[in-house]
């Protein structure tokens, strides 16, 4: 066996990647026309599940306040269009600078401490955010969220219609390339290093690994991929309130995760596709139900399918191979 | 110049003394064991020379540095290597990636996002030499979880040579392995490379007495004595200790 | 001064009432390390009973009391024999989304029996009004709450110190292997601890149910004081849960009326302050 093509087909691009990546940026408008901006929320919410996956999947951090970035993202995006540049991208990328900023501070804080102070302070950070949010509302429109965003054409071509085809084309693009970016960074030296500080942090020590500064690193990309998602929900829906930084956010965001896998990306799209679609169904006759599910869903994926639905189905491909 | 020293460490929790006054040297190319009865503080000593725990005073020079306001991490990087007397592995990754992992981070490639490990063909080829030279080539792309006990174990040293140590710290390399497995990990210690320095912690006396060439035994955090290992062998005290004392190691 | 004692008066008597929701939470954590978010559905439960009775049964308030403890306990200690049990080794992570989990099912159930509404009881007269001290007016049923906290603590505090199982306790949570190691059952010692710490809650459900209103949405509303006040106190501290329970009681409603802006604010920043410096709080037992 070669050890290095070993290495490399575990990052090799498969075939079943490109039918899927072919597929989302057709189906939803060739079949599903009625429902590109629920398309467009996913693709936004599965960004946000990316960025959490690289936090916890591969780095081990627990965080209870993830939307926080999420939160500050989308505010910055917003406030800058309601302030009157409107353009997206530029939006983007301001948010990605701001959030990542703020994840660079946070991080200091967020590697010193673990356990039960780890998740009271990443929760405790989110709220201290939102209780900002509603305080500033010279700025932020207060507890009734940000009104007056406007979104330029994207490219200075594309508007964005009710209909939501630019808004789905332009989540879903940002989306592949960050996925890209995404991917690179957990097959890179970096990405295995950060998993082998989740396995066992004291014997990458033992090897010489500054564990504190390679989870700084990873929290700040994290962070600054969450600002981006929350940047494209603000210019897509063009409003932004206080839940966008709230604890429920978090949850939510950390039970798609779970459910779809944690540690290998794709989970965090196929969990964010999954519960976004079944949400958008289901809750619509009565949100306590949808509750009941989740929690029911919850608690079944943590005793019966620790690794989620992609490893479940992993193991199950295994399983059959052996056999 | 000694590899490693330790000058007068001392370290107490509350009342409790867990290293008192130890004073060690390992010259270039040592096999020193340090045995002692449980509770001796055997990984204290270890701990301090790592980093893990701080001394109250005293020193710890490595290859004539003063390495005691380092932090851990920092150790390593000048040439400090250690295994665990319980396996502290990557249960999920598999002991090519760890290896691998382990090189990158001694090459400083560690901090790269944007390259592909694969493009790093030269620390994946190393991470497979060494695995092989440990007897871990078959296992090298299985789970560490999956691995036999004393496939861990060799594991265990593979990744602390991956890191290029001068000094080496056994930390009860042989703990658990059963008699069928460990003539494999007996060659691979008896194999280390000559100018690595090894401070190995061991209750086998086979294998201390195969390897050492020089012995040092602690008791309540105190050295007892010190000597090669016949004169060891032969002190009365350590007799009392091992022969007539309560606390057989 | 008067007002100023009174305002201080309501914020101890709030604090008590968190530590009541809180202290259950602090020694499982001590004793087993399970990170329970679902702590809270538990006090939940509780103010359920005490409205359920005394609304649908028409019992006397105070009577009610004792059946939500123990209705709780009850209900816990299936639900750790059944479902907890199972996840105390395998992580952190899985503790937390198991127990959401519950949580966020408990909501859904709630809703389905009692509606989405916030309810309350009709309190029995002598719990109504205030009571006047001089020119001071305190509130009765806060005046009650004090007394309930302080006798639940009093109690705590001797039964740990002097029984036998309070022993086994205190040893557990100073050294679960040392304890097993004694010939102690840990997990015997750990699920009676929880049914009666889950139990405790369900008291202070019941007893929140004047001062914070019971809604579905009450497990989740109520974690995050309960969980600032055991980390900050530390785990497995009675004295500690006791003193943050006071301070942010306190805390709380007199940031309320300083600066009504900020006061949330303050206390969050407050918290991830104190944990940045002492991440395991200010008693913690180990």
């Amino acid at each position: 066996m070669d050890p290095k093509s070993w290495i490399r087909a575990k990052a090799r691009i498969s075939p079943y990647e490109a039918i899927f990546w072919i597929a989302a940026a057709v189906i939803p408008f060739v079949f599903f026309e009625n429902y590109l901006s629920l398309a467009a929320s996913v693709a936004v919410t599965a960004l946000f599940c990316i960025s959490l996956d690289m936090i916890l999947g591969y780095a081990g951090i627990i965080s209870l306040g993830h939307a926080a970035f999420f939160g500050i993202g989308a505010y910055t995006a917003g406030i800058l269009s309601a302030r009157g540049w409107g353009e997206p991208i530029s939006g983007l990328l301001l948010a990605a600078a701001v959030t990542a900023a703020v994840g660079y501070i946070v991080s200091f804080m967020i590697v010193r401490v673990q356990h039960l102070a780890l998740l009271m302070i990443t929760l405790g950070l989110s709220f201290l955010l939102a209780e900002l949010a509603i305080s500033f509302d010279q700025f932020t429109g207060g507890s009734d969220g940000l009104q007056g965003i406007d979104t330029w054409k994207l490219l200075g071509i594309w508007k964005f219609s009710l209909w939501g085809h630019t808004a789905y084309a332009y989540a879903l693009a940002t989306l592949f390339v960050l996925f890209l970016l995404a991917r690179r960074i957990v097959h890179s030296p970096f990405g295995l290093t950060l998993e082998a500080i989740r396995e066992n942090p004291v014997r990458t020590t033992a090897l010489g690994a500054p564990n504190h500064a390679h989870l700084r690193k990873i929290f700040t990309i994290a962070a600054a991929f969450a600002g981006v998602a929350g940047a494209l929900l603000a210019q897509i829906s063009e409003t932004v309130s206080p839940e966008a930084l709230g604890f429920q956010r978090s949850a939510e965001i950390a039970v798609m995760l779970i459910l779809g896998g944690t540690g290998r990306l794709y989970g965090a799209i196929l969990g964010a596709i999954i519960f976004m679609i079944a949400r958008d169904q289901i809750s619509g006759f009565y949100l306590q139900y949808w509750y009941f599910w989740i929690g029911l869903i919850l608690i079944l994926v943590v005793l019966f399918l620790p690794r989620g639905i992609l490893g479940g189905l992993e193991r199950l491909a295994r399983l059959g191979r052996r056999a | 110049m000694n590899s490693l020293e330790t000058r007068n460490l001392n370290k107490a929790f509350g009342k409790l003394v867990v290293a008192d006054n130890v004073s060690l040297a390992l010259p270039q190319g040592a096999r020193h064991a340090l045995i002692g009865p449980n509770g001796a503080g055997k990984t204290t000593l270890i701990n301090l020379i790592t980093g893990a725990l701080r001394p109250d005073t005293g020193s710890v020079q490595l290859n004539g540095e003063d390495i005691t306001s380092l932090l851990p991490d920092a150790r390593v990087k000048r040439g400090l290597g250690r295994t665990f007397q319980i396996n502290t592995l990557f249960p999920q990754l598999t002991p090519l990636e760890s290896a691998t992992m382990a090189i990158c981070e001694r090459d400083a490639l560690s901090g790269h996002w944007l390259s592909p490990l694969a493009k790093h063909g030269a620390a994946i080829d190393e991470a497979y030499d060494l695995l092989g030279r440990v007897g871990l080539a078959d296992a090298a792309t299985k789970p560490t979880r999956d691995l036999a006990y004393g496939q861990q174990r060799l594991l265990e040293i593979a990744l602390a040579l991956a890191s290029s140590p001068k000094v080496l710290l056994l930390d009860e390399p042989a703990a658990g392995v059963p008699k069928s497995e460990s003539a494999a990990l007996f060659e691979v210690i008896a194999g280390l490379p000559e100018d690595i320095s090894v401070l190995f912690i061991e209750h086998d006396m086979n294998l201390v007495f195969s390897f050492a060439t020089s012995i040092t035994v602690l008791v309540q955090g105190a050295i007892l004595t010190e000597g090669p290992p016949d004169q060891i062998a032969h002190d009365p005290q350590v007799r009392e200790i091992y022969l007539g004392g309560a606390h057989h190691g | 001064m008067s007002t100023l004692i009174a305002v201080l008066f309501d914020g101890f008597s709030y604090g008590m009432l968190l530590f009541l929701l809180s202290v259950g939470l602090s020694v499982t954590l001590g004793l087993m390390n399970f990170t329970n978010l679902a702590h809270g559905a538990f006090a939940m439960l509780g103010g359920y009973v005490t409205y359920a009775l005394v609304e649908s049964a028409g019992w006397p308030f105070l009577a009610t009391l004792p059946l939500a403890f123990l209705a709780t306990a009850l209900i816990a200690a299936v639900f750790e024999a059944v479902l907890f049990r199972r996840i105390y080794k395998s992580g952190e992570l899985n503790q937390v989304l198991l127990t959401i989990g519950v949580v966020f099912a408990s909501y859904a159930v709630a809703a389905f029996f009692f509606g989405t509404v916030h309810h309350s009881v009709d309190l029995p007269d002598y719990l109504k009004g205030f009571v006047e001290i001089g020119d001071l007016k305190l509130p009765a049923y806060r005046i009650f709450l004090v007394i309930v906290a302080l006798a639940v603590t009093a109690g705590l505090i001797l039964f740990l110190e002097f029984t036998r199982f309070g022993a086994m306790v205190r040893a557990a949570v100073d050294n679960d292997k040392v304890a097993g190691g004694l010939g102690l059952n840990i997990n015997a010692i750990f699920a009676l601890t929880f049914a009666l710490g889950s139990g405790l809650a369900g008291l202070g459900g019941a007893l929140a149910i004047d001062i914070l209103f019971i809604d579905p949405n009450f497990g989740f509303h109520i974690l995050v004081p309960v969980l600032i006040v055991v980390s900050i106190g530390g785990l497995g501290s009675i004295w500690g849960s006791f003193l943050a329970a006071a301070a942010l009681g306190i805390f709380d409603v007199a940031g309320k009326f300083l600066f009504p802006d900020f006061g949330p604010f303050l206390i969050y920043l407050f918290m991830v302050v104190i944990l940045f410096f002492r991440p395991n709080g200010f008693f913690a037992r180990r």
